[in-house]
């Protein structure tokens, strides 16, 4: 696994193999909590999830069985941040884990790759061994007396749906990859119904550093609300592609600049299932306040239709959709043939707002993210470049 | 009811974790909440649907199904939670937080319209022409909710093709809403599992193992499934064109039985309120759609208590005083949805079942022998129907080895439902019909026959003999008023001990020549278990198995669907505990208000031995008719 040459404030500051894992065993659960809680860290998967109160309520769950899931299965369109992170730092990821497992007080870490990722398998794997010879996996580890915890690994199948948590837990156990009713939450009836914490891969390399220099150090970096700093895939119509860390707070324009994005028109910010911004909002600030992301950021330039964009991100969902729950399933259906019906210059206004109404719907009434979300782009993209979809090249509105 | 912790459904359908406390009066056992600006306390962990329930506002619901784990999936039944970004499922939303709910908002009105319309616009069905016509929960939904305008279009052709393989169960796809509820009640309840979900997104449907049809699958035809459905996309087999035309035929002398199960649940499809008896009312409607004779299936169950009864005395015989190598517990066989999952799943059990046929069967080798004989009838001109609360009867019926009276011994399988329709369909009102009786030479049957409907009847029949049989005693000397309430009830699985004493009468008559004298039997306690859905009939297998307490069992009554066959897959829809309850007490209230009570008091049975089964029980005229065999299916077929 070569490293390339990358730097960054804080995931891609330096950090050695084990550091953390050698320090954390040292001290006090509570502490560690503490510094998590004090560096304000949310989860990296997307959702937000504050990591410290997720791993407290883990840890204050009354079972002797616990596990700690590392989701890889990084499906969302235009991330790959996931995959540099495991490919050119899986110190930074494991060693997280490990953490977890200590704060925890579980034995058992599960990393859920992509099955996309297949290639890394055999890498991770030897890496892991590794570990074990070091003693940062195995039977007391680092020296701690009666703090074991291992790391197996296995491989999703391809459905984006399975990145959702409580999907996720579903394959695990072997079963169809389909959301979870909640509560009860994965933090008390999660993995075979026991405690569990899934946590992004950029959320566990982010706590190694944060056991290392602390949470009042992890604070420099970011806004008040969004501490630290992101790991950015960028994609799209710009001249340095890749995987970026910026603090958070960064504007998009900022950003554009710094890609070296020409002729931008529009930027979709947290991938197919975030939000459309338009030129005119390039000055937004990514983070927690305005524009959240799980780290996709896909950029548009003029050339593009609009609404050929919001076609592939709708026809991913209607074939993501895990079918479970009506508004999801059949909604995103009813999107796309708006969104085709629009192309054919075959509507009415009258149908394209009450699609976006049920649009409204799905985000409320849906079972999981994944329905939940699907509807952003169809309503911030219609509603964003309504001039350009619905004005240009006289295909108007019946 | 049933244990809801074992089943084998994924985590995410098994019931919420969160243990209601049994007494909810102890401190942090109950809860305050807000619905719709109300205060009331709940138990911790009910859910918000149960605690708008509790408190009389209604809630919609379609996937979610009182006997079923919690599935969450059709959305309909969204509530606002204060202070949560999306609505919450309320079938799924256990409380254990002081939350206040509204469950009328204009978000929460306009989702439900919104998802009923996706429902609908994908629903390829015309309600004109649905069975589920006027009981459909989609179209009562649609009807409450005001969607009557396609808001998101409509399909015009069937999705998929309608899998019309199955004697029992027909499946119509394209009026699926994808609620899962057959798909739950096929694992949890009965533990087959033939049905689940397939493919993604749009393409999501339910289906069968490599989509094959169901006749090809191990479907044990149980049909609740169908009872579980809200909508018309699974179905009976119906032969009632086949019946009209029969009726029609002058050439054709066309009899029915009735088994005890529809009588206690006919009335729901009337309109009237579970747990009304209609036997009386049900005979004359019978007559005037048309049948020529109407039986009671009582009378094959009476007869089926002496078969059945002696092959346990006989096996018991073997095994105690011979000691020669015999199959127990021996396992009643009247369900064929039990026989055929016990086929499939344990065929290395098959010499445990009793051979007896179920009385549907006994009956039609019966009638087109003994009666026709009797009547003066040719057998090939007598059409003979079986009305039962089961679909699983419908396969039973065409199983080729059903044949012994020379034809074939049961032409059609009736569901309760069915049959409803067809005296709807000949302008009968039967809740207003005269009071009429069965007709001779089989007449009136006992009230053990009758109470074969629930879940315990047939061991409770079968005791109420074997006791008086062995012991010279009367019933009642035992158990107040013959009614044997160890056995009784919805409990998954019951066992009973009984000791048979050590005073012992003479053996009857009708098997003298089979056991000399009872005294074998002496300081013998009696062991019987009764299960009920094919859930619980498995663990009770699995504990055979390996070797457990139900494995010392002598005799262990099995009933495919749950409450027995009152709770059928042929009965009226809907079914919950409590209308399965209802029907429990029609039954048993209508067994307590019968002068005959026990098979061997049954005088047309006892007839039969003396003018027809001349070698008496389980002798060769019977073996030849009234006994059949079973075929190790396993659980790969091709
Ligand atoms: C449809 C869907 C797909 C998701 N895919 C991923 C994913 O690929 N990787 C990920 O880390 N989180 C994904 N998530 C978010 C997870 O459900 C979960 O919130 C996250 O793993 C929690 O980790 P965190 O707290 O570290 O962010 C997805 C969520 C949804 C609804
Ligand atoms: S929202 Fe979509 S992906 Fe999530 S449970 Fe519903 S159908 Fe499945
Ligand atoms: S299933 Fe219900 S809604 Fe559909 S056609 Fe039948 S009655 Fe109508
Ligand atoms: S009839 Fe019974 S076994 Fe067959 S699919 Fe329905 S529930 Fe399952
Ligand atoms: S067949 Fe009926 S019970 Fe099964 S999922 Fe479809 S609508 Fe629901
Ligand atoms: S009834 Fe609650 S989601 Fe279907």
């Amino acid at each position: 696994m070569e490293k390339k040459n990358r730097s960054g404030a804080v995931i891609f500051s330096p950090y050695v193999k084990g550091e953390a894992v050698k320090k954390v065993v040292s001290m006090k659960r509570e502490d560690v909590l503490f510094d998590l809680r004090e560096s304000k860290l949310k989860g990296r998967g997307g959702a937000g999830f504050p990591t410290a109160t997720k791993w407290t309520l883990v840890a204050a769950a009354a079972s002797t069985e616990k596990y700690i899931v590392c989701n890889a299965d990084e499906g969302e369109p235009g991330t790959f941040k996931d995959r540099v992170l495991l490919l050119e730092y899986p110190e930074l990821v494991f060693d997280g884990m490990v953490i977890a497992g200590y704060v925890i007080g579980a034995k058992l870490g599960i990393v859920y790759l992509r099955g996309e990722y297949e290639y890394m398998l055999k890498s991770l794997e030897d890496y892991l061994e590794t570990m074990r010879k070091e003693n940062l996996l195995g039977k007391d580890i680092a020296g701690k007396t009666g703090f074991d915890f291992d790391i197996i690994i296995r491989l999703g199948s391809g459905a984006y749906v399975c990145g959702e948590e409580t999907a996720l837990i579903e394959s695990l156990e072997g079963n169809r990859g389909e959301a979870r009713n909640r509560p009860p939450y994965p933090v008390n009836t999660g993995f075979m119904g026991k405690p569990t914490t899934v946590n992004n891969v950029e959320t566990f390399a982010a706590v190694s550093h944060i056991v290392i220099k602390g949470g009042a150090w992890y604070c420099n970096h970011g806004t008040d609300k969004s501490t630290g700093s992101k790991l950015f895939s960028v994609s799209g119509d710009c001249e340095k592609p890749g995987v970026y860390e910026l603090p958070w707070g960064t504007k998009i324009s900022e950003l554009l600049e710094l890609v070296g994005a020409k002729n931008t028109k529009a930027v979709q910010v947290g991938g197919a299932s975030g939000f459309c911004i338009p030129k005119t909002q390039f000055d937004r600030a990514l983070g927690y306040e305005d524009a959240a992301t799980g780290g996709s950021i896909m950029i548009f330039n003029e050339s593009r239709n609009m609404l050929h964009v919001l076609k592939n991100f709708m026809e991913f969902f209607v074939e993501e959709s895990c079918g479970q729950c009506t508004p999801c399933r059949i909604g995103n259906t009813k999107l796309l043939e708006g969104v085709e019906m629009i192309e054919k210059s075959e509507f009415t206004f009258g149908y394209i707002n009450k699609l976006k109404e049920l649009g409204k719907t799905m985000q409320v009434a849906s079972k999981c993210g994944l329905g939940q979300s699907s509807p952003n782009s169809f309503i911030s993209i219609l509603e964003n470049f309504k001039e350009e979809i619905f004005n240009s090249g006289g295909s108007h509105g019946k | 009811m049933e244990n809801k912790e074992n089943r084998r459904a994924p985590v995410s359908q098994k019931p919420l974790v969160i243990e209601k406390p049994k007494d909810p009066s102890y401190i942090g056992g109950t809860i305050s909440i807000e619905i719709n600006e109300k205060k009331v306390t709940v138990p911790l962990g009910t859910t918000i649907l149960e605690a708008c329930k509790m408190n009389g506002i209604s809630v919609p619901t379609l996937c979610h199904h009182e006997d079923l784990c919690v599935a969450g999936v059709c959305r309909v039944c969204v509530v606002e939670v204060e202070g949560m970004r999306t609505l919450q499922a309320s079938c799924a939303y256990p409380i254990t937080a002081p939350i206040k709910i509204k469950t009328s908002t204009p978000t929460v009105r306009k989702a439900r319209r919104n998802i009923i319309d996706l429902m609908l616009s994908e629903h390829y069905g015309e309600c004109y022409s649905c069975f589920r016509n006027g009981k459909c929960e989609l179209q009562n939904l649609a009807k409450e909710y005001g969607v009557d305008n396609y808001n998101f279009g409509h399909v015009e052709a069937p999705r998929y093709e309608v899998d019309e393989s199955s004697y029992s169960v027909i499946r119509d796809m394209s009026k699926c809403v994808l609620c899962k509820r057959c798909v739950r009640t096929c694992i949890d309840l009965q533990e087959v599992g033939v049905l689940e979900a397939v493919e993604r997104g749009h393409n999501t449907r339910i289906s069968t193992f490599l989509d094959k049809p169901l006749l090809d699958v191990i479907c044990i035809n149980c049909g609740q499934c169908i009872n579980r459905c809200p909508t018309g996309a699974l179905r009976a087999n119906d032969p009632s064109d086949e019946i009209w035309a029969a009726i029609d035929d002058p050439k054709k002398h066309v009899v029915i039985q009735t088994a005890p199960s529809p009588r206690a649940a006919i009335c729901e499809e009337f309109g009237m309120e579970a747990g009304h008896s209609l036997t009386k009312e049900l005979n004359t409607a019978l007559h005037r759609i048309g049948f020529d004779k109407v039986f009671d299936t009582n009378t094959t169950a009476d007869l089926t208590i002496f078969e059945e009864g002696t092959e346990l005395v006989l096996r018991l015989y073997k095994a105690l005083v011979q000691k020669e190598p015999v199959a127990l517990p021996q396992f009643t066989s009247c369900s064929p949805g039990w026989v055929k999952f016990l086929e499939h799943y344990y065929p290395e059990y098959i010499d445990n079942l009793s051979t007896a046929k179920s009385p549907q069967q006994m009956f039609g080798a019966l009638i087109k022998t003994f009666y026709a004989e009797k009547a003066g009838i040719k057998p090939e001109d007598i059409v003979s129907v079986a009305v039962m609360p089961c679909s699983a009867k419908k396969f039973e019926c065409n199983r080729p080895e059903m044949n012994d009276s020379g034809y074939k011994d049961v032409d059609y399988g009736l569901t309760t439902r069915e049959l409803a329709r067809m005296i709807k369909e000949a302008g009968i009102n039967l809740p207003e019909m005269p009071k009429g009786d069965f007709d001779s030479p089989f007449g009136e049957a006992s009230g053990a026959g009758l109470i074969f409907g629930a879940t315990g009847g047939v061991m409770e029949a079968a005791i109420r003999s074997i006791y008086e049989f062995v012991t010279g005693n009367k019933t009642e000397d035992a158990f107040a008023n013959a009614n044997i309430l160890p056995l009784r009830g919805f409990d998954g699985i019951k066992y009973v001990e009984l000791p048979l004493g050590e005073k012992f009468g003479p053996v009857p008559d009708v098997i003298k020549h089979l056991v000399p004298n009872w005294d074998w039997l002496k300081g013998v306690t009696l062991k019987v278990a009764i299960a009920h859905g094919t859930a619980n009939a498995k663990k009770i297998m699995d504990d055979i198995k390996a070797g457990g307490k139900f494995s010392e069992c002598h005799f262990i009554e099995f009933m495919a669907c749950p409450g027995g066959c009152l709770g059928g897959g042929g009965q009226p829809i809907p079914t919950t505990p409590e209308i399965r309850m209802k029907r429990a007490q029609a039954i048993y209230a209508e067994d307590e208000s019968l002068e005959m009570r026990k098979s061997h008091d049954n005088p047309n049975v006892v007839r039969l031995y003396e003018e027809f089964l001349t070698d008496g029980p389980c002798g060769h005229i019977s073996h030849k008719l009234l006994h059949t065999h079973y075929i190790k299916r396993g659980r790969y077929i091709a």
